[in-house]
């Protein structure tokens, strides 16, 4: 029987696996939705501005490992997608963006709605199409789904005309294979790279592996355990690389970089060789390049060829998957005992704490994060925005489930934290999820707190709120003459009235004393709820390295002027 | 023969898909990449397309273009040629003023250079001319006192001679890389 363009993608999606999609329907792309009411298995969840649809389908994606599904219409509905697309694309997330597109006579016509969608999203996509032809669509979807999970993951976006959407049809056929003879990426390294990566561990004294994302994309932790325990090598983990080592382990060795643990970042000044597994050598880790790791051979193993020598030139690169590689490592990788070692950096971290919360009246945002930690006992699923607090999150919660870290890395995108949790917790129904955002970043997304209640997606949402652009404050008081320009709030919404007005239940907590009780009601309280936490304003994130700055610039905690008010 | 000085000649090939040109033009913008000529056409397997392109840069923004056009889903292999034995040539249209006057002297000039006068006009005439780069700016050089009118140039073709095809071969693309860009140099000089 032949189908609408509309319902082979609704089969395509089946086949797939797909189980929910987030989207929101216009003109271009109403013809899906008219397939997809006939489709049940389907669950459609209904944002009220795109880009959350983009970030839940990330949030979804990240939490599960599935690619995350997105729906939106042509022109403004793919337009709104672009900061999610963006962000995806950062991380390496799995997602495919459907968006509808106008009627094929109408393309480069300047039709009603009518948008470039390919062309924008360009420079942002694993790779993206437009299909002119109903015949083509079950195999793009197919390929769509291929190229996003595989490999290095990333968004795929599929623009589909109206008109091949409805009116013509085709037979359905879902090819068995994907038809892309030169698309093979890499899984096993080539034997001498590895041979040669092996050689530099075993000869190094000062060792440290830097994991990251890449180590929870391929489900290496188990392995990444093996190696770091089998020679000893103190793990740090990046921003990404969070929760793919025990956060308590003893060999465990925090973050590096920008707001990372100081021990971490002169663990690495110290190192003899860096083993860097999944990660990108982001400029807020390294710092200024020539500064970074300056007494170490590196070692590095990706999946993406790009990354090998983009921005730090590695002795050994190793290309394949981290978990392919460190299962042919392994057995290489002599079993070593590193008193001297671990004991230097056990006095980097007593000497250098970074992590120690301040006595003081007032309620410090880190020590909310810590309370959260020691009441979820690290298990929750940790959703963020962008800024201080997302930093505080990082440094204060103790994770201790593999991949329960969900936060926008490499783009640093605000108004991640309410959608990407929606995303979240639809993937993993049965986890505890908390979003933690900003003031700031809550209210660019948080319209679809109303999603959460339409479809009772039980988020607890932690607003950290300072009344400030916190990060940006930071940044113009410590290089900008304290220049509060544009970062302080003069009228924030009452948070826990706004809660009200979605019927979510609100909290607001301005006093220690009440943070425990808070959270501890919140996750009894079935559904989503808001936590307003109002915290100290002007708390800045230590340590700091400034930006394009090395270790030995590094800011470890505040200064005394700071604190001084506070006696 | 392919580099010269920072000059890499790289070629690529792509599948023959709308966009594919955008594609790769977005990349070289967006990664900063500085193209000195891009040239393209039909491949000898359909539905395959060759691109030669120039590119400027040290070895490590070389590798970096080859790798991140790699990954490009429509990029079926990519290879630098500066390290090989290549043929590299470049076509040239020439329309160069001209009268009766010295007509004939514009001749000579065309038959040193083994090029060939295409079209003759009662004030130009159009000059066909093939080789490589230095070839082709020679004699643009000597027709410039007669006065260039126009002059359009292709862009490096490049091959590699003999048996060898250039490293470009199925399975190249997306992912892998052309293994001997990186191995040569572990020297860490920073960046
Ligand atoms: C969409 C977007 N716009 C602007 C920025 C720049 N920026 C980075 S952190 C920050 C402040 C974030 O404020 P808030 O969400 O309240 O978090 P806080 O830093 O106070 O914890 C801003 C504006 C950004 N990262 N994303």
């Amino acid at each position: 029987m032949k189908l609408t363009g509309a319902e082979i993608v609704c089969e395509s999606l089946l086949k797939e696996g797909v189980e929910v999609v987030f989207g929101l329907p216009g003109g271009a792309v109403l013809p899906l939705y008219g397939a997809l009411s006939r489709y049940p298995q389907l669950r459609h969840i209904l944002v009220r501005h795109e880009q959350a649809a983009a970030m839940a389908a990330d949030g979804y994606a990240r939490s599960t490992g599935k690619v995350g599904v997105c729906v939106a219409t042509s022109g403004p509905g793919a337009t709104n997608l672009v900061t999610g697309i963006a962000t995806a694309q950062m991380d390496s997330i799995p997602i495919v963006a459907i968006t509808g597109q106008v009627p094929r006579p109408a393309i480069g016509r300047d039709a009603f709605q009518e948008c470039d969608v390919t062309g924008i999203t360009l420079p942002i996509t694993k790779h993206n199409y437009l299909v002119m032809d109903v015949a083509d669509l079950a195999a793009t979807i197919k390929e769509a789904f291929h190229i996003a999970r595989t490999g290095r993951p990333g968004p795929v976006l599929v623009d589909i005309p109206k008109d091949v959407l409805q009116g013509e049809r085709a037979e359905f056929v879902w090819p068995e294979a994907v038809n892309l003879p030169w698309y093979n990426p890499p899984t096993d390294a080539a034997p001498d790279q590895v041979a040669k990566a092996a050689k530099l561990i075993n000869q190094a004294e000062r060792p440290v592996v830097l994991a990251g994302h890449g180590v929870l994309i391929s489900h290496a932790y188990e392995e990444l355990r093996q190696l770091a325990e089998k020679a000893q090598i103190p793990v740090i983990t990046t921003l990404l690389g969070i929760s793919s080592f025990p956060t308590d382990h003893y060999l465990n060795v925090g973050m590096p970089g920008m707001h990372g643990m100081a021990y971490a970042s002169l663990a690495i000044d110290r190192a003899d060789v860096v083993i860097a597994l999944g990660m990108r050598f982001d400029d807020r880790v390294t710092g200024r390049l020539r500064d970074f790791a300056p007494n170490a051979k590196v070692v590095h193993v990706d999946i993406d060829p790009s990354e090998l020598g983009k921005n730090v030139k590695p002795h050994a690169p190793v290309l394949g998957d981290v978990k392919c590689v460190l299962r042919q490592l392994l057995p290489l990788v002599h079993r070593k005992v590193r008193v001297e070692w671990l004991r230097s950096v056990d006095t980097l971290r007593s000497e250098h704490p970074s992590l120690n919360i301040r006595e003081t009246e007032a309620l410090l945002p880190q020590f909310v994060l810590r309370q959260l930690s020691q009441i979820t006992e690290g298990k929750a699923i940790i959703v963020t925005g962008v800024g201080q607090h997302q930093m505080w999150a990082a440094q204060h919660y103790g994770f201790k489930d593999p991949n329960t870290l969900i936060t926008s890395g490499g783009l640093g995108a605000m108004g991640f934290e309410v959608p990407a949790a929606l995303g979240a917790q639809v993937g993993c129904p049965d986890r505890t999820v908390w979003s933690i955002a900003g003031d700031g970043g809550f209210q660019m997304t948080m319209c679809d707190l109303a999603t959460a209640v339409e479809n009772n997606i039980p988020v607890k949402f932690a607003i950290i709120n300072n009344g400030t652009l916190g990060m940006v404050r930071q940044w113009q008081d410590i290089f900008y003459n304290k220049d509060y320009c544009a970062t302080v709030y003069s009228a924030n919404p009452d948070f826990v009235k706004l809660a009200d007005a979605f019927g979510i239940p609100g909290i607001r907590v301005t006093d220690k004393s009440q943070v425990a009780s808070a959270i501890q009601q919140a996750m009894a309280t079935p559904g989503p709820v808001v936590v307003d936490f109002v915290v100290k304003q002007d708390e800045n994130v230590y340590p700091m390295i400034p930006a394009g700055e090395s270790v030995r610039e590094m800011m470890e905690e505040p200064s005394p002027a700071e604190l001084r008010h506070e006696r | 023969m392919g580099s010269n000085g920072n000059q890499h000649t790289i070629t690529a090939l792509v599948q023959d898909k709308p966009g594919v040109l955008a594609r790769v033009a977005s990349l070289f913008r967006r990664r900063g990449f500085n193209i000195v000529s891009l040239a393209v056409g039909n491949s000898e397997r359909a539905g395959l397309s060759r691109m030669t392109f120039v590119v400027n840069g040290d070895q490590g923004t070389v590798d970096q273009v080859t790798s991140q056009m790699g990954k490009l889903i429509d990029v079926v292999g990519i290879s630098d040629l500066s390290d090989q034995e290549t043929v590299a040539r470049e076509l040239a249209l020439i329309k160069v003023e001209s009268s009766a006057s010295n007509r004939n002297e514009i001749v000579q000039l065309v038959h040193l250079f083994r090029a060939s006068i295409v079209d003759v006009g009662s004030q130009s005439l159009v000059i066909e001319v093939t080789g490589e780069e230095d070839k082709i700016n020679a004699l643009a050089n000597l027709l410039k006192p007669f006065g260039i009118k126009e002059m359009m140039r292709t862009g490096r073709v490049a091959m590699v001679r003999g048996q060898a095809e250039g490293r470009v071969s199925d399975g190249v693309g997306a992912g892998r890389r052309p293994e001997a860009s990186i191995q040569g140099r572990v020297d860490y000089e920073g960046v």
